[in-house]
């Protein structure tokens, strides 16, 4: 689909017109990423990060398939192995540093892309089914990070591994079978190194395929914008090549001026030191954290403290999965016409000061050590989380009047659209 | 009715966890909170290779190679480093190879097929004091020394934390046992205000003045020792720190020119889309 006026493909030589009868694939990039996609011609820098996730997820294929190479899923020697690519392996180091922060970078653009549809509402019809595998990809990378930081075996990948799986001994009856049958024992080892290495390596290309529908569900009602406004005519919109390639190179450009900071000049920052000592099944490091993209939920889990009718470790699992697994629903439970947090003057007060606050509270709590008065600061933000968005947001959108709407984005931009009142958009504004 | 459904399950998570909040407030008011051993953190040294231009002192890294060789080796392990990586610290090849031959390997007999210690080669890596982690700990107070390779890596601020330490015994304060009578080092156990446990199992190793004689001249005090085999332990835990960071400029300025370029780029595209763009 597409909107009336998109560009057509023409293919322009032999070669292009054979590929054109026989496959095609010009004509496909065209359409979705080329002059043939029609986009809101008002898009803030804030929609470069769906870019940008794509860039890390080819960026960590591309590393990950190279340290793949000189790697070995061996309790004994995994350890060893990632040493070797440190040492010896020409460039090895670049490349295990720029994964481990790739995935930080990955998580980060993803997390601004998310805050981005949480702001916007782009989870509303008819974007929902974007929102829902967005939601899906979120979830695949949660569990394909968790399992990469395992593979290099120091201690908090062997703890981190502990704790995580120990989550599923809290499922009641059965928990404790399933954690040993996802193990393939009783504690983190080679069967569990060995099949997380296996998953760690398949689930990149299952996120690239759920990336695929991501992308083509978003071609069904294309891209939303800051208004809010659906695209009504022509000159709301501008063809993605050459307008948002320019945009989304430079972009890129400033993204990769941090990640490279970060990877060639502050490489550990965002690991924690006790993984540089090999796994210990006999020494437990005095705090167990996670990666940092992890803090949110960690918090959350670590915040159900007491036993409530269920065992505390229970709520804490639930929660912990809650918090995300909530964020399907988001598109019935927000029902406000408005899409945009900038004509909707009450969401946006809880939205900046209520959950804005509590995920900073709950990344910072998350990293901590489990006392006080961290704990009680978590347990006052996962109370407001789930408010937020199972409560506040589906009663503000019944109760909220909204601002007054511009009439289009062209009038959003250009200050006016006579053209659109008028019904004449025979030519592009360009 | 969905909507009903997610106002009762928020309401229900955010009553459970405002009353842990209820009960964990209690206890923290009423109950005594124990308290944490006041480790102090490590002292910031200078070191050449801090910063994002610094580069290795060659000289300071043989220093501290011969502090390793001559007193950390008697039972810590460098399991990661080769011999052959000494060519690194700016000794030539024929150097290595003496160097490496003053080391004791396990090898094998070529007669008898039995195992025997031979001089080392720039192919082997560096020996371990023992011959396993029992034999480490039946010597050691039942504390295995830990292997050096990564060190600085593994522990927080590395390079000045291995370097506090090394200088850090000292007898516990009289505040601090009145204040945390525990804190009292137990038996073999030594006080160092560097160690988040207060009391670790290895005794002082720099002990004198002079310990170590060091062939450039430079002074062989305790603290000299110790900072030069810190800066020894940073490279052993990153041999490529250095390239890492002139590679770290050349990419960053490559990047900075093509950012540059791609801004103007899409300004000059972009001027023609936007006439008058209102201010939002």
């Amino acid at each position: 689909m597409s909107f009336p006026w998109a560009k057509q493909y023409t293919p322009a030589n032999g070669l292009t017109k054979f590929l054109d009868e026989k496959l095609p694939l010009p004509r496909l990039v065209y359409n979705a990423v080329g002059a043939g996609y029609p986009v809101p011609r008002n898009l803030s820098y804030f929609w470069n990060f769906g870019v940008l996730a794509g860039f890390f997820l080819v960026l960590q294929i591309v590393t990950g398939v190279i340290l793949a190479m000189h790697y070995a899923a061996n309790a004994q020697v995994a350890f060893a192995t990632t040493e070797h690519i440190m040492r010896d392996v020409n460039w090895g180091w670049m490349m295990r540093y720029a994964h481990a922060n790739g995935a930080s970078f990955f998580f980060i653009v993803v997390y601004i892309h998310i805050f981005r549809g949480l702001f916007y509402s782009s989870y509303k019809a008819p974007r929902e089914m974007i929102w829902l595998l967005g939601v899906v990809i979120f979830l695949l990378m949660m569990a394909t990070a968790f399992m990469g930081y395992v593979l290099p075996w120091g201690q908090m990948s062997f703890w981190g591994a502990k704790v995580i799986t120990g989550l599923f001994g809290a499922i009641p009856l059965v928990g404790e079978p399933i954690q040993i049958w996802l193990l393939g024992g009783f504690a983190p080892d080679n069967a569990a190194l060995n099949r997380f290495f296996s998953l760690h390596f398949l689930l990149p290309f299952v996120i690239a395929g759920v990336v695929i529908l991501h992308i083509w569900a978003l071609h069904i009602p294309g891209s939303s914008n800051p208004t809010g406004v659906e695209v009504k005519s022509e000159s709301d919109t501008l063809p993605f090549h050459p307008y948002y390639t320019a945009k989304d190179g430079f972009g890129l450009g400033v993204a990769l001026l941090f990640f490279f900071a970060l990877v060639f000049f502050l490489p550990n920052a965002l690991g924690h030191p006790d993984n540089y000592i090999q796994a210990n099944p006999l020494s437990t490091p005095a705090h167990i954290v996670p990666e940092w993209y992890f803090w949110p939920f960690y918090a959350i889990l670590r915040a159900f403290t007491m036993d409530f009718i269920l065992p505390a470790k229970l709520w804490g699992v639930l929660g912990m999965f809650s918090a995300i697994l909530c964020w399907f629903f988001l598109p019935w439970l927000d029902k406000s016409p408005v899409r945009s947090g900038h004509y909707r003057p009450l969401f946006r007060k809880f939205f900046w000061f209520g959950l804005i606050p509590t995920m900073a509270v709950l990344f910072w709590c998350g990293g901590a050590p489990a006392e006080e008065p961290y704990v009680m600061l978590s347990q006052i933000a996962t109370a407001y989380y789930f408010l937020h968005f199972l409560v506040i947001l589906p009663i503000v959108s019944q109760i909220e009047k909204p601002e007054p709407l511009p009439y289009s984005i062209t009038e959003a931009v250009l200050g006016s659209d006579k053209k659109a009142v008028l019904g004449e958009n025979t030519e592009p504004a360009v | 009715m969905i909507r009903l459904i997610s106002i009762l399950i928020g309401l229900g998570f955010a009553l459970v966890a405002v009353v842990s909040f209820g009960v964990g407030a209690y206890t923290w008011a009423t109950e005594e909170s124990e308290g944490h051993l006041p480790y102090e953190h490590p002292r910031d040294i200078a070191y050449s290779f801090d910063g994002p231009i610094g580069t290795w002192d060659y000289a300071q890294l043989q220093r501290g190679y011969k502090v390793y060789k001559e007193v950390c080796s008697a039972c810590h392990s460098l399991k990661f480093v080769a011999l052959r990586n000494l060519s690194e610290l700016g000794y030539s090849e024929a150097q290595v190879k003496a160097e490496a031959a003053t080391w004791q390997v396990p090898g094998i007999d070529p007669n008898t097929g039995e195992a025997n210690m031979r001089p080392g080669e720039p192919t082997d890596y560096f020996p371990s004091p023992y011959p396993n982690a029992v034999a480490a700990a039946a010597a050691n107070n039942n504390a295995i020394p830990p292997d050096l390779s990564l060190i600085t890596k593994a522990r927080h601020d590395g390079t000045n934390y291995v370097a506090s330490l090394l200088t850090g015994y000292q007898e516990p304060s009289a505040e601090l046992l009145a204040e945390h009578p525990e804190a009292a080092p137990g038996p073999g156990l030594h006080h160092n205000p560097y160690f988040p446990n207060l009391n670790l199992a290895m005794a002082p190793p720099l002990t004198s003045a002079g310990q170590v004689t060091f062939d450039d001249g430079t002074e062989s005090t305790i603290p000299n020792m110790a900072r030069d085999v810190a800066a020894f332990l940073t490279w052993t835990a990153e041999p490529t720190l250095v390239k890492r960071k002139q590679t770290g400029w050349a990419v960053l300025i490559f990047v900075l020119f093509a950012t540059v370029l791609a801004y103007f780029s899409k300004q000059q595209i972009w001027a023609a889309a936007k006439p008058n763009r209102r201010k939002d």
